[in-house]
C-alpha cells in the first residue's frame, strides 16, 4: 500500500475543499490545534460538528414548518448555525446562514427556504467530502493522522 | 497545572468555558489547554452557573457564548457579575455594534468574535491580571485610575470636583455620584465598566430601594428603576447589589468571629462610644518621586502625591504639634502591653514592639507594632501610638473624615459607606458595624466623614471583593503607614498609626508620620475586641505578613481603607509585595 499516495490523495481532497470555498482558514487554525495529545483532534471536531451540526438543521426545518414567517424564531435558529459553521470553517454553509438570515431581515420567506435547501445541500457535500478526507487519511496509516496532514 | 509560583502567571489561569455549541466548545478548550491554562468547559448557562457557585475562587475568568438557548449570555454575565465579580468575555458570531455594546455594558472585559483566535485566547490573562490591579488600586483607596484622577481632581479643583471636603467645604454633599466620564473622558473609552462613585446619598437611595423591594427579591433592575437616577445603569447597580450582598455576609462572618470584641459592641449599640468616634486622618507628607516607586498603581500613586502636596501646607502645621505633646510611647523591644491602655487579655495578645529605628526619632515618629490577629496566625501591624494629646486638631481633620453622616443609614454601606468607618473599626470593631452605628456619631465629626465619603466607598468595595485575593497584597504596604481614627479626648486619647516597619522612609519624613489619631471612646474594650497576637517581632512584620492579615479577615477592610493616605513610602517594599500577590493570584 502506497501511504504516501494515500496521504497525497488525501491533500489533493483538502485542497479541494478549500479551492472551493468549502473551508476556510479556521479549518486550518483547528489542524494547528491536533497534537500528540490528542492526534486525532481534527476528525473529532469534524464528527461533533456533523452531529451538532445536522440536529440544528433538524431543529430548523421543524421551525419553518411549525411557525411559518416566525423570522426571529428562525433567526435566532440560523444564528446557532452560523456559529457551529464558523467552528470548523464550512465556509460556504455559512455563506448559506448568512443568506437566509439576510432573508429573515428582509421578511422574505422564498429567500430563507432557498437558501436552507442550499445549506443542507452544502452540508452533505462537506459531510462527504470530509469523510472521504478522514478515511484516507486512516488509510495512509496512525502516522497520516497523527502528523499534520501535507498540503 | 496551576502554579504556585508568581513566575509561571498566567499559566493555569483557571478558566470556564460557557457555549451552548460542542463543537465550539471542544476547540476553544483545547485551545485554551495549548494556552497552558486549566480549562473546565460547560454547555448550558445554568450549569455553569451552579459550577461557579459550587466552586466560589476557582476559576479566574469566564468566556461565555451570547446566544445560548436556556440563557442568555447577558444574563449569564450579569449573575457573574453579581455573585463571583469574576471578569467575562464574551463570544459570539455577531458582531453587530449594538451587541457589542450591550456585552460591554453589563459588564464583560471583552468581547471576541467567532471564529476565536488562539492568539486572542493566549491573552486573556490581562484581564485577569487588570483586574487584580483595579482591585489593587481600589483598596488603596481608588475605585480604579479614574477615581485616582478623581482624587487628584478633588484636590486640585476642589470647588469643582468637589469630591473631597475640606474642613471648609463639604462638596460631597453636592455631588451625589461621580461617574467617571464625567472625571476623564478619556477614560471612558476603556473603561470596562461604567463606574460610579457611590456617594452617601446614592448609596442611601440604593438601600432605600432595596429595603423598599424586600432584600430577598431584589434585583438591579428593580433597584434602577426606584432608585430613578440619570446615568446610572443596570450593571453599575447590579455590581453595587452584589458588594452589598458580600458585605452583609461579611458582616455576618465577622460578627461570628468577633463576638467578643466589646468594641463591637459600642459600634453595633447607639452606644455613647460611637458618638464619641472621631475620624481624622492626614496625609503624609510624601515626595511626589516616591510614587514612581509603586509600578502597579502609579497613577494612584500620583494622585496620591498631588493630594498630599496640596495637603502639605495643613499637615506640616498641624503634625509638628502633637509631636511635642506627645508623650512618645517607644515602644521599643519588647511586647509592651501597658502601652496600650486597657488592653483586655481576652482577644488576645497586643504586643507593641518599638522598632530598632524608632530609637533614633523624634518622639513623634516613634512607632509602635501593633499586632492584631484577627486569625490568630496572622501578623501584626505597626502603628504609632500615641498617647495623649489632641492630634485631631492638629491633624488634618477634614482632610478625610470617614464616618457616615449620623442621620443618614449607612447600613448599605458594606461596601461604601462603611469604608470610613472602617478605619475607625480597625480600632473598634469593624466587623459589625452597621450604618446605624454610626448613624450616632457627633456632628462635629460628620464635616470631617462627608468629605471622603466617596473615594472611600470605593475602596471599601474593592476590598470586600478581593478579601481572599492576595492581589490586595501590595495595598497593605501602604496601609501600615496609614494611620486611622481619632476618638474624643474624653477616652483615653490614643492615637495609633500604622506606619511601616522600614526605617527609611521614616527618617525621610520631616514630619511626624502621624496622620490619623483616633479617640476611641472605650479604647480599652475596642482594643479588647481586637484578638490581637502578641509576640510579633518587628522584625518579622513583613509587607506580606500584614497583607495576609488583612485578607484573611474581612476585617480587614478597615486596614485597607487606611491605605488611601498612606505614602507612597510604603512601597520601598515593593519587592516583598509582589511575590505575595503573584503567588496568591493563583494559588
Amino acid at each position: 500500500m502506497d501511504y504516501s499516495n494515500l496521504r497525497r490523495q488525501a491533500a489533493s481532497l483538502k485542497k479541494g475543499l478549500f479551492d472551493q470555498g468549502h473551508l476556510d482558514e479556521q479549518f486550518r487554525q483547528v489542524e494547528d490545534l491536533q497534537d500528540e495529545a490528542s492526534p486525532n483532534f481534527v476528525e473529532e471536531v469534524v464528527v461533533v460538528f456533523f452531529k451538532d451540526s445536522g440536529r440544528l438543521i433538524t431543529n430548523l426545518e421543524q421551525a419553518l414548518e411549525k411557525y411559518p414567517r416566525d423570522f426571529n424564531r428562525w433567526d435566532a435558529y440560523m444564528q446557532q448555525l452560523k456559529g457551529s459553521c464558523s467552528s470548523i470553517g464550512a465556509s460556504r454553509m455559512k455563506n448559506e446562514c448568512m443568506s437566509f438570515r439576510d432573508s429573515c431581515g428582509q421578511r422574505n420567506v422564498e429567500g430563507c427556504m432557498g437558501s436552507f435547501q442550499k445549506l443542507k445541500r452544502e452540508h452533505a457535500v462537506l459531510r462527504q467530502k470530509l469523510e472521504s478526507y478522514f478515511q484516507l487519511l486512516r488509510q495512509a496509516g496512525p502516522a497520516g493522522a497523527a502528523t499534520r496532514p501535507v498540503m | 497545572m496551576a502554579m504556585a509560583d508568581a513566575s509561571a502567571f498566567p499559566y493555569g489561569l483557571r478558566v470556564l468555558v460557557v457555549d451552548d455549541d460542542p463543537t465550539w466548545l471542544k476547540i476553544l478548550e483545547k485551545m485554551l489547554r495549548k494556552c497552558s491554562y486549566e480549562v473546565t468547559t460547560c454547555g448550558l448557562a445554568r450549569v455553569a452557573l451552579e459550577i461557579l457557585r459550587e466552586r466560589k475562587n476557582r476559576f479566574d475568568i469566564v468566556i461565555s457564548d451570547v446566544n445560548m438557548p436556556d440563557m442568555d449570555g447577558f444574563k449569564l454575565l450579569e449573575h457573574i457579575g453579581l455573585e463571583m465579580d469574576l471578569p467575562v468575555i464574551m463570544m459570539s458570531i455577531d458582531g453587530e455594534t449594538s451587541r457589542v455594546m450591550k456585552g460591554v455594558q453589563h459588564g464583560a472585559c471583552d468581547y471576541l468574535l467567532k471564529p476565536v483566535r488562539m492568539k486572542e485566547l493566549r491573552n486573556i490573562w490581562q484581564h485577569v491580571y487588570r483586574k487584580k490591579m483595579h482591585e489593587v488600586k481600589e483598596i488603596e483607596g481608588h475605585d480604579s485610575c479614574d477615581d485616582l484622577q478623581i482624587l487628584r481632581y478633588g484636590f486640585e479643583g476642589f470647588d469643582e470636583k468637589g469630591l473631597f471636603m475640606t474642613v471648609d467645604s463639604d462638596p460631597t454633599r453636592k455631588r451625589k455620584d461621580v461617574d467617571h466620564g464625567d472625571q476623564d473622558s478619556s477614560d471612558g473609552a476603556t473603561a470596562k465598566k461604567a463606574r460610579v462613585v457611590w456617594s452617601v446619598d446614592l448609596h442611601q437611595k440604593f438601600v432605600n430601594a432595596v429595603n423598599q423591594i424586600g432584600f430577598d427579591k431584589v434585583g438591579p433592575k428593580k433597584i434602577l428603576d426606584l432608585m430613578n437616577v440619570p446615568g446610572l445603569t443596570r450593571e453599575n447597580v447590579a455590581s453595587h447589589l452584589q458588594k452589598y450582598r458580600l458585605y452583609l455576609g461579611r458582616l455576618q462572618k465577622q460578627n461570628e468571629e468577633r463576638a467578643l470584641g466589646s468594641a463591637r459592641q459600642d459600634f453595633s449599640t447607639k452606644g455613647p462610644s460611637s458618638e464619641n468616634l472621631n475620624l481624622r486622618s492626614s496625609f503624609q507628607e510624601q515626595p511626589s518621586t516616591i510614587s514612581s516607586g509603586y509600578p502597579h498603581a502609579p497613577q494612584k500613586m500620583q494622585g496620591q502625591s498631588s493630594v498630599s502636596d496640596s495637603q502639605l501646607e495643613d499637615t506640616k502645621r498641624t503634625v509638628p504639634l502633637p509631636a511635642s505633646d506627645r508623650s512618645i510611647n517607644s515602644v521599643s523591644s519588647a511586647a509592651e502591653p501597658q502601652n496600650v491602655a486597657g488592653v483586655s487579655p481576652m482577644g488576645g495578645v497586643l504586643s507593641f514592639k518599638g522598632l530598632p529605628v524608632n530609637q533614633d526619632r523624634k518622639p513623634s515618629e516613634t512607632m509602635i507594632l501593633e499586632c492584631q490577629a484577627w486569625n490568630g496566625g496572622v501578623p501584626a501591624k505597626q502603628f504609632m501610638q500615641y498617647p495623649k494629646h489632641n492630634h485631631a486638631r492638629c491633624d488634618l481633620l477634614g482632610d478625610y473624615a470617614c464616618l457616615p453622616k449620623p442621620d443618614l443609614e449607612h447600613p448599605t454601606a458594606p461596601g461604601h459607606l462603611f469604608t470610613p468607618p472602617s478605619l475607625i473599626s480597625i480600632m473598634s470593631c469593624s466587623t459589625e458595624m452597621d450604618a446605624r452605628n454610626f448613624s450616632d456619631v457627633k456632628p462635629a465629626l460628620l464635616d470631617c466623614i462627608k468629605s471622603f465619603s466617596p473615594a472611600l466607598t470605593c475602596t471599601a468595595d474593592s476590598v470586600s471583593v478581593q478579601l481572599s485575593d492576595s492581589v490586595v497584597t501590595s495595598t497593605d504596604a501602604a496601609d501600615r503607614r496609614f494611620s486611622s481614627v481619632q476618638g474624643l479626648p474624653s477616652t483615653k486619647d490614643c492615637y495609633f498609626d500604622q506606619t511601616s516597619n522600614q526605617g527609611s522612609w521614616l527618617r525621610s519624613q520631616e514630619e511626624p508620620s502621624v496622620i490619623c489619631g483616633a479617640d476611641f471612646a472605650s479604647l480599652p474594650e475596642d482594643l479588647s475586641g481586637y484578638s490581637l497576637q502578641g509576640g510579633v517581632s518587628s522584625e518579622n512584620v513583613g509587607l506580606g505578613s500584614i497583607d495576609l492579615f488583612h485578607y484573611n479577615d474581612a476585617m480587614i477592610l478597615s486596614g485597607l481603607q487606611s491605605n488611601w493616605y498612606d505614602d507612597q513610602d510604603h512601597f520601598s517594599s515593593e519587592t516583598t509585595d509582589y511575590p505575595l500577590m503573584d503567588g496568591c493570584l493563583f494559588a
